[in-house]
Order: C-alpha cells, then sequence, then structure tokens
C-alpha cells in the first residue's frame, strides 16, 4: 500500500438560513507517503475546508456531505466524533496560520507541545520532553534545550510558527496540515520557517498537505500541487511540469499575478519636478514623552522624504520598521515629536486641529484591512457621498452623478451602490475604499498595504487600477508595503526602512540590480522565486554572521548591525554610519560604498551557488 | 417522483436548519408580545380596572380565583386584577423612562468622552467612577429620607444610579470602535468630532448598548420594586408591582393569589424585555454581516 491519503469524490456543504451550498464538489486526489502535496487557491476555493476534511472536520454551519477521506487505515468520514478526537494530534495533525492565536499565553512552551501527546498517552512527560528538544533542534530554533521554558510572547513569530511544527510532530503522526503557516510572517522570516520545515519534513519522511494561495513558496515545499477554484479541482500535477507548462488558463493567472512587477510596470512622464510633499527630519513615536518632548517608544528617526506632483513613492520594510507609522504622521493621525512636514509649499501641522479642511481633502488615507475600512453600517453609496456633501457641497443630481463616475472610476458597477460592505468581496471593499479617496480629488493618497490582505489575483487587479488611475489623474501615491515586488510595479522611487530609519532610498531602476544597502539585499533575496530549488540557493542568513566585539554606547549606531552579513568589528559597532550614495544613483545609511557591497552581494551569489552546484 | 424525492432531501435539511435558527426569534416574538401587553396594560389600565384602585370590594382577605375577582382579593380584600392594572403603570412606566434616561445620558457621555481630548475624558470618567462607588440601594434610602419620596425623586434616583454602569459599558464599547480604520479615516477626513461620535461610532454600538439597556430596565424594575417594599417607593393606596408584594406578603403561608400575581407580573415583564432586546440586536447583527 503506497498510497497513505486518498481522497475520493469529496463533498462538503454550507448552511444558513437560506438553504445548503455546495463549497468542495467533489474532489479527489491521493498522496503517497512521505509526499508533500499543495492545496493552492484563492480564498473562498475550498482549501481550507479540503485540508480540514482530512482531519475529519467540518467548520461550523459546514457539513461533510460525500466522499471517501482515507487516511493511512482510518476511514475518517465514517469515524464518530469520540474516535475522532482520538486520532487527531496524535495520527493526524495541524499547523495554522496564526501561531500566535494557537498558543495558550499562560503556559510554557514546552508544556503544550508534550501537551497533545500525553493526552493520548504516547509517552512519558520527561520522554516526550527529550523528544520536543530534539525537534526543536531540528527546527533550528536557537537554544533548543532552554526556548520550551519560555512563554509564547517571549518568542518571535517565526520561532513561535516553528514550536508549532513540533507540536504538530511530537507525535509522528502519518499526516500533518499546514494551512498557510507562513502567510502571517515577514519575508525574512518566511525563508527561515520554510527552511525549517522543509527539513524536518525531509528528515522525518513525514507526510503533508500545504495549504497556501503563494505559488512561490509551494513551489519550495510540494511534491504534488493541486490548484482549487470555487471548490472544483483546476488543475492536478507535479510541482515541476506545473511551473513551467500550466494547462489551465487559470493557473496561468495565478502565476502572473504571483509577480507583479513582470507583468505591471509604472507609467512615465507623469512626475513632475515640483515637491508635493516634504518630510525633514521627522522622528515621532508612541508612549509617554520625556522632559525633551521625545515619546519613550521611538518609531521613526530622522526621517527626510520629498513626494513629487505625480509621483509614486514606495515605502518598504518587514513589520516593525516603522512604515505605517509614518503613513499616520502624514495623515495627522500622531504628532511627531521632532521635524516638520511640509505641503505643497505650505507647513503641514502636525495635528489634525491645526489642519486647514483644503489640506484635509487633499490628502487622502486607504487602509489595508477594507474589513474595518468601511463603516459596516452605511451603504456604498453613504460612504461616498460623504466626502463629496462635505468637500464639495454636492447635492441631489449632481452628488449621483459623481457616485456613478466613481464607481466607473474604480470598475465597480453602478448597483453596488446600494449594498453594505459586507455584501461585498473584499476585492470590492477594496475598491469602494479607494473610490472614497479619489472622491475628495486628492493630490496625494496615503496606500497602507492595500493589497496584502487581498488573493494575488484580485490584488494584482488593484495594482493596475491604481496605476491606470495614477495615469488618469496625475495623483501621487505614498504606496506603503512589505512586498517588493508590490512597489516595484508601482512606484518610480523606493525607500527600505528598517527600524524606523531611511536604510536606502533610490530609483526604481536602482533596485533592479547591486549594489544594494545588506538589509535590502537580505529582503530582495528573501523573496520567494517561481522555481523549484530556490529555497536551497537562495544563499541569504545561511552562513553565521562574522563576529564584531561589543556595541560602543553611541545612540546612532547602525540598527541593522545585528543581522548584518556584512559588518565589521570596529567599524559598524563603534560609529554611526552616514548617508553615501551608491553609483546607480541610490542613497544608503551604510559603512560600506558602493564598490564594496557590490563586491560582497555579487560574491555570496555566486559562492553559494558554487556550493550547491 | 423519484427524482423529486431526491431533490427534495437538501431542502428538508435547509428547513431543519432554518428551523434550528429561528429558535431565537420564536423567543423574540414572545417577548415581544408580552412586552406589548405590558405596555397596553401600562397605558390603558386604570381606564380597564373594574374597580377603584382603593376601594375594598370583599369581605374576604386572600380570595383565591373567582369569575368576580379573577385575581382574587389582597390583604384588605380590595381587588387584585385593578390593582396589579393600575400598579403596572407606576412599573413599567416609571422604569422605562429612567432606564432610557440612564442609557442615553450614559452612552452619551460615553461618546462625548472618546471623541473628546483626554483631559475631558479624564474627568469624566473619573465622576463616573466615583459614582459607581456607591450602591444604588444605598442611595435611594438617602434620597427618599432626604426629600420624601415622589414619583420624580424615584426616576431621578434611579437614573442616577444606573449611569454609571451604563457609561462605562457603552465607553468601552466606543473606544474599542474609536480605534478602527472607518473612524481615522473620517478624522483624517476633518470630521468634526460630533460627526464622528453620532454617524460613525454610535450606529455600530447600538447592539451592546440596547441590550445594556434590557439589562438596567431589569436592575430598575427590582430596584422600584425593591424600594416599595421597604415601604420607600410609590405611596398608598397607589402600588406599583413591588408594594403590591409586599403588602401582600402576609399571605405568603397560605399561596395567596394575591402575592403570586404581582411577582410573576415582575418576572414576566423583566424577562420578556430582554428577550425582545436579544432578538433586535441579533436581527441587527445579522443585518450588517455579523458583530
Amino acid at each position: 500500500m503506497t498510497e497513505l491519503i486518498r481522497v475520493e469524490d469529496l463533498r462538503v456543504v454550507a448552511g444558513d438560513e437560506r438553504g445548503e451550498v455546495e463549497i468542495v464538489k467533489g474532489v479527489s486526489f491521493s498522496l503517497k507517503k512521505g509526499e508533500v502535496l499543495a492545496l493552492i487557491g484563492e480564498s473562498g476555493s475550498g482549501k481550507t475546508t479540503i485540508a480540514l476534511a482530512l482531519l475529519g472536520y467540518a467548520r461550523r454551519g459546514c457539513r461533510l456531505s460525500g466522499g471517501v477521506v482515507q487516511v493511512g487505515e482510518h476511514d475518517m468520514l465514517a469515524l464518530s466524533e469520540q474516535q475522532l478526537q482520538g486520532l487527531r494530534g496524535n495520527r493526524v495533525s495541524y499547523i495554522a496560520q496564526s501561531a500566535a492565536a494557537a498558543f495558550n499565553p499562560a503556559k510554557r512552551l514546552i508544556d503544550q507541545v508534550v501537551e497533545g501527546a500525553l493526552i493520548h498517552g504516547l509517552g512519558a512527560r520527561a520522554e516526550l520532553q527529550a523528544k520536543a528538544i530534539g525537534l526543536f533542534r531540528d527546527l533550528a530554533l536557537p537554544g533548543p534545550e532552554r526556548i520550551g521554558q519560555r512563554y509564547p510572547h517571549q518568542v518571535s513569530g517565526g520561532q513561535l510558527q516553528r514550536v508549532m511544527a513540533a507540536m504538530a510532530l511530537i507525535s509522528d503522526p502519518l499526516l500533518v496540515v499546514l494551512d498557510e503557516p507562513t502567510t502571517a510572517l515577514d519575508v525574512t522570516t518566511q525563508i527561515d520557517v520554510l527552511r525549517a520545515f522543509k527539513r524536518v519534513v525531509r528528515e522525518r519522511g513525514t507526510t503533508a498537505v500545504y495549504v497556501s494561495h503563494d505559488l512561490a513558496v509551494v513551489a519550495q515545499m510540494a511534491d504534488q500541487i493541486v490548484v482549487l477554484n470555487g471548490g472544483q479541482i483546476l488543475e492536478q500535477s507535479a510541482t515541476a511540469p506545473l511551473l513551467k507548462k500550466p494547462s489551465h488558463e487559470y493557473t496561468r493567472s495565478l502565476l502572473a499575478a504571483a509577480r507583479p512587477d513582470t507583468t505591471i510596470r509604472p507609467p512615465c512622464g507623469i512626475a513632475e519636478d515640483v515637491p508635493l510633499l516634504t518630510i525633514s527630519g521627522l522622528t515621532a513615536g508612541y508612549g509617554n514623552k520625556n522632559m525633551q518632548g521625545m515619546p519613550s517608544i521611538r518609531v521613526l528617526e530622522d526621517i527626510d522624504l520629498t513626494v513629487r506632483r505625480g509621483q509614486a513613492i514606495g515605502v518598504i520594510g518587514e513589520s516593525g520598521s516603522g512604515k505605517s507609522t509614518l503613513a499616520r504622521v502624514v495623515a495627522g493621525l500622531l504628532t511627531p515629536a521632532l521635524g516638520g512636514l511640509t505641503f505643497d509649499g505650505q507647513p503641514l501641522g502636525g495635528s489634525l486641529s491645526e489642519r486647514t479642511p483644503e489640506q484635509f481633502r487633499r490628502i487622502q488615507m486607504v487602509f489595508q484591512n477594507a474589513d474595518t475600512a468601511l463603516n459596516p453600517m452605511h451603504s456604498v453609496a453613504t460612504i461616498l457621498s460623504r466626502p463629496l456633501k462635505m468637500y464639495f457641497g454636492l447635492k441631489g443630481a449632481a452628488l449621483q452623478t459623481r457616485i456613478d463616475e466613481l464607481l466607473d472610476l474604480v470598475r465597480l458597477p453602478r448597483a453596488m451602490a446600494e449594498r453594505r460592505p459586507n455584501e461585498l468581496s473584499g476585492g470590492q471593499k477594496q475598491r469602494v475604499n479607494l473610490a472614497r479617496a479619489l472622491a475628495a480629488k486628492p493630490d496625494l493618497i496615503l496606500c497602507d498595504e492595500v493589497t496584502s490582505a487581498l488573493d494575488t489575483v484580485v490584488g494584482a487587479a488593484i495594482l493596475e487600477l491604481l496605476r491606470d488611475l495614477r495615469q488618469q489623474l496625475g495623483v501621487s501615491y505614498l504606496f506603503i508595503s512589505h512586498d517588493i515586488s508590490t512597489v516595484r510595479a508601482l512606484c518610480d522611487d523606493i525607500v527600505v526602512m528598517y527600524s524606523g530609519h531611511k536604510v536606502q532610498a533610490g530609483s526604481r531602476q536602482s533596485f533592479a540590480e547591486p549594489p544594494f544597502h545588506p538589509y535590502t539585499d537580505l529582503l530582495i533575496h528573501s523573496v520567494p522565486e517561481l522555481r523549484q530549488g530556490w529555497l536551497e540557493t537562495c544563499g541569504t542568513a545561511c552562513d553565521a554572521l562574522p563576529t564584531v566585539g561589543e556595541r560602543a554606547n553611541v545612540p546612532e549606531l547602525c540598527t541593522f548591525l545585528n543581522r548584518c552579513p556584512v559588518r565589521i568589528d570596529g567599524l559598524c559597532n563603534r560609529t554611526a554610519p552616514s548617508r553615501r550614495t551608491l553609483d546607480n544613483g541610490g542613497e544608503i545609511l551604510c559603512h560600506h560604498d558602493s564598490a564594496q557591497l557590490l563586491n560582497t552581494q555579487q560574491g555570496v551569489t555566486t559562492m553559494t551557488l558554487g556550493a550547491y552546484a | 417522483m423519484n427524482n423529486l424525492i431526491a431533490k427534495s432531501k437538501p431542502v428538508s435539511s435547509a428547513l431543519a436548519l432554518a428551523k434550528a435558527s429561528s429558535g431565537p426569534s420564536w423567543l423574540g416574538l414572545v417577548g415581544g408580545v408580552v412586552c406589548v401587553a405590558w405596555l397596553l396594560v401600562a397605558l390603558f389600565g386604570p381606564w380597564l380596572a373594574p374597580h377603584p384602585v382603593g376601594e375594598v370590594v370583599s369581605d374576604n382577605i386572600f380570595e383565591g380565583f373567582s369569575l368576580t375577582h379573577p385575581f382574587g382579593t389582597d390583604y384588605l380584600g380590595r381587588d387584585m386584577l385593578s390593582r396589579v392594572l393600575v400598579g403596572a403603570r407606576f412599573t413599567v412606566g416609571l422604569a422605562l423612562v429612567a432606564a432610557l434616561l440612564a442609557s442615553t445620558f450614559g452612552t452619551g457621555c460615553a461618546l462625548l468622552s472618546v471623541v473628546s481630548p483626554k483631559w475631558l475624558d479624564e474627568i469624566i470618567s473619573r465622576i463616573m467612577d466615583a459614582f459607581i462607588s456607591i450602591p444604588s440601594k444605598m442611595l435611594a434610602l438617602i434620597m427618599v429620607s432626604a426629600f420624601g419620596s415622589s414619583v420624580t425623586l424615584l426616576i431621578c434616583t434611579a437614573v442616577i444610579s444606573y449611569i454609571p454602569g451604563s457609561f462605562r459599558v457603552a465607553r468601552s464599547v466606543a473606544v474599542n470602535i474609536e480605534a478602527l480604520e472607518y473612524v481615522q479615516v473620517a478624522r483624517t477626513r476633518g470630521e468634526r468630532r460630533l460627526y464622528v461620535a453620532c454617524m460613525e461610532i454610535l450606529p455600530n454600538m447600538l447592539n451592546p448598548v440596547l441590550t445594556d439597556l434590557g439589562l438596567r430596565f431589569g436592575y430598575i424594575v427590582l430596584l422600584l420594586s425593591g424600594m416599595s417594599f421597604l415601604g420607600l417607593g410609590v405611596q398608598p393606596p397607589d402600588a406599583d408591582l413591588g408594594s403590591l408584594v409586599r403588602e401582600n406578603i402576609g399571605g405568603l403561608n397560605q399561596g395567596a393569589l394575591a402575592i403570586i400575581i404581582p411577582a410573576l407580573a415582575i418576572g414576566t415583564l423583566t424577562i420578556s424585555v430582554n428577550l425582545l432586546i436579544d432578538y433586535l440586536s441579533s436581527r441587527r447583527s445579522r443585518r450588517t454581516g455579523g458583530h
């Protein structure tokens, strides 16, 4: 018996007051022992529902209505709830997307890791703890003997995700279901977690089902890929042929949307040479202010930035880099501690009460999460009409015409105006969100991760819309994202932030090839590529970092020092880095100059390639 | 025929589902009917009453059910039906007015404190904290002993004792909503505080506030009944439901209708109001996609 998992004609229905809807429509696949199968598709494609069905579980309101799910010797759909309880966390286990929500904050990690195995009576506590420590070591967790003694909030998100993997693997399950395990992580963290997962899965010969919406991630992990849409299998094949020669139209669109910068380019010649927004020496943060008026937690340090009229500037960085705070300061939601803002020649007040109605109109903000950015009690028409009434005093027919125009502009049917936000899909909500910002006829739109919560295909469509709007209306963007390829698709200039500092700034072209700031280099090389074997050869963070001595007590030391692969003892940990200009016109905050960086960055790539060849 | 049956199968399970989910709305309907009935009694009770409130109509005290006196007679031989019909106006009316006032005022203060600068929020919150530390019964006793019992005073007492609780609940809800992005968008649009409070925050906090209103109504009925039970509430010959229980306490050992009926009346009133409000808020949240 080589087939470990067999799913045949699986059907799942979801029911509400109005009746039942089939959300998984006869899905069949099988998987051999030791293989990894990926379920890929956008939200609503049924990928998580199918993955949960492998555990014999249906979410509330759903019902497994037909088919066969065979895991090893167990027929999951025929078992009683009690028998299933005996299997879950024992023979089949699950790794959820949000590790932070999956752990009990009041218990030590090690106790939670062995808890399931103890309940199932798989061994004595001491024995299981030793096994857990072995797993921690395999998962490349720092200090495997001691990390179990910590509480969930004392380790990072990527580490917690790996601890959850240990929890799932401790019972040596027949099948592990990984449900978007790296989606909530930064790219630089994701790469470590993926490496750890891959090694454990390969070494232990674990059979796994990997649920994801990201083809590039899946390409690294899976042997088989199943492409789903609307609860049906569109395409199913081994990873290599699927990536090279997708047979279905939908798979091709997924491949195209995975890297928007390959298909979408910013329009040329829109930006004028007139500064619209100038940020100079900006320092801001949260918490109580000290005697000098400096906040206790500083999130932004000495930021200089100029947005020209019609220009799109991309700000990238990982979570905690201060990129969203920058948008909040420009929007007036957070008062800066130092530094000033100038908007179209006029000083821009730090707090909302210091701004003029005209400034409010000309700067609009679009938030990441369209679910919470639209008031659920207001209809789309109400949402759009408010800025129109407020800024332009429109009424009656003129108001209606303008609402229709706005809906046309963001390519939504006019009939949507009567709907409430909960009756719209994620992409539609984000379009309404944009339309509301456009209603004010702004000069500058602050986009805070506007595509991050959307599926890749939907996100690519929004990006295209943003690009076209810029071409049509000549509006400027301050576009914030954690994804460099999204930024490259839309923006003329890119700014890289790391823990509140602007570490690199330059034109889009200067980000195409080295030299980069060491952090930018890490960021660019952490974005998964759409080819198998990328994970093994990408060559970031593999090598031990050069050792440096103790940090000197200089406040302005490089913030990237702890993670920098090219740090220099005696220089980086002693003196503050200075801003320098690269040969390609970019500006970085680093001790290295253009030639040195070029040398190391090209060197690293070829060296690692050589090591694996 | 077979085809039909095969097709009708999912429909039947859909019906079963619909039935399961219609459970709360059935309860809501019951709550609604009872509430409306009580409201009608409060409005028209005095005209429906067969006898004047204070008139002694029978020689027998604590009489059981009879056709002439369907609810029996009380400890003086007065008609219980008339006394309940008249008493309901005090309980329902007083409690409704007091609960509405307390909730409106509490929610208003909460909205004000959420959209206003931090110092004003601090002042409002601390004043409310000071009020919340006074036990409601104690406050009521002091008020009555200082100013004498009257309907206005009873309403004032109930309102003052229940504003802080209502404020606390409403404020905690409003603070969470204020942090949501659509409120931030409104603020960066340059909206005035009043608009943000009334149009963006208030509609989204009505569910918990309505539920809270139902709870407060129940508490106030109990507070007023408690006051009347102590003889400090509505003064004779008028009586609210609480005083009816107190004055007929002597019939407790006989299981007299005169004590069971007003007690039941208080129970049905508070329970039905809560059922109705639960139903209303669940319908609202379904309409907006669940919150």
